[in-house]
């Protein structure tokens, strides 16, 4: 096997181990660690695509931002030990397991696994460690798609003082 | 076996696609029912990641940079209404979360 394929099977099995222990572990902060170990492992497997900027940017705003927040609150509202009422009845997980298992089971069988990449047409033969640069992306999000990328900024600006107005006291 | 090709990936993301909205059907605590989506998030990202380097399009990767920032947006707004909620509830539990129930 090559390189490449060792790394996709090692970081594969340890993204799909520690997500199921994300959603099994009763410890809400043993859960949020074992998604930054998954994170990382997509960051991986993001380098192993050649998408090296989305892998960093993985990395700094996943794992650094995102999980620091939900840590914080963790923190912050005493939630760290495991909650009474957390982990649905038996019933309910069951169904959630067949639903679950028949949901991959129809996506594998509809033949999502069978997609072949078109030999020719535009991209057909574009170098992927050139497409997936800093540089590449940054042109991209200045030029052709620089409108969507105003939006999301002011995306993350309503998000912001939504956030602060919610989180205020009432008084 | 032996060749990574596009399918991997992709039966990766549905896997963990499912593994996200398992979670957020079984488990009643807000945070991790959060976690389970940022799964679900990540998965896709993967899936547009792959696309985009089998077709030699920039499309997908600018679209995973607006889903990491769609994501951060809502993991601080759904985390403010947790902390909201949290201060009249006393709770995290989902359940207890029904005041608009029809």
């Amino acid at each position: 096997m090559s390189g490449i394929a060792i790394a996709f099977w090692v970081l594969a099995t340890i993204a799909v181990v520690t997500s199921l222990l994300v959603i099994t572990s009763r410890n809400p902060v043993a859960s949020v660690l074992f998604l930054v170990v998954t994170f990382f492992c997509l960051a991986g497997l993001f380098v192993t695509l050649h998408a090296h900027f989305l892998a960093a940017i993985q990395v700094l705003v996943y794992a650094g931002a995102i999980m620091v927040l939900f840590l914080f609150v963790i923190m912050l509202l005493n939630l760290g030990t495991p909650q009474w009422f957390d982990v649905a009845g038996t019933p309910l997980k069951l169904l959630a397991l067949v639903l679950g298992l028949a949901f991959v089971g129809a996506l594998v069988a509809a033949g999502i696994g069978d997609f072949e990449p078109p030999a020719s047409g535009p991209g057909a033969g574009v170098d992927p460690d050139i497409l997936g640069s800093t540089e590449a992306i940054g042109a991209a999000l200045y030029s052709a798609y620089y409108l969507p990328f105003l939006v999301t900024g002011l995306l993350l600006l309503v998000a912001m003082v939504g956030a602060v107005v919610l989180a205020r006291r009432e008084r | 076996m032996s060749e990574i090709g596009v399918g991997h990936y992709i039966t990766l993301s549905a896997i963990l696609f499912t593994i996200g909205a398992v979670g957020v059907l079984t488990r009643k605590n807000a945070i991790i029912v959060f976690m389970s989506i940022e799964i679900m998030l990540n998965a896709a990202n993967l899936a547009f990641v792959t696309f985009a380097t089998a077709i030699g399009d920039l499309g997908g990767m600018v679209m995973v940079l607006i889903v990491i920032a769609v994501a951060a947006a809502e993991a601080a707004v759904g985390l403010a209404i947790i902390v909201a909620m949290f201060r009249h509830r006393e709770t995290v539990n989902v359940e207890a979360f029904n005041t608009m129930r029809g």
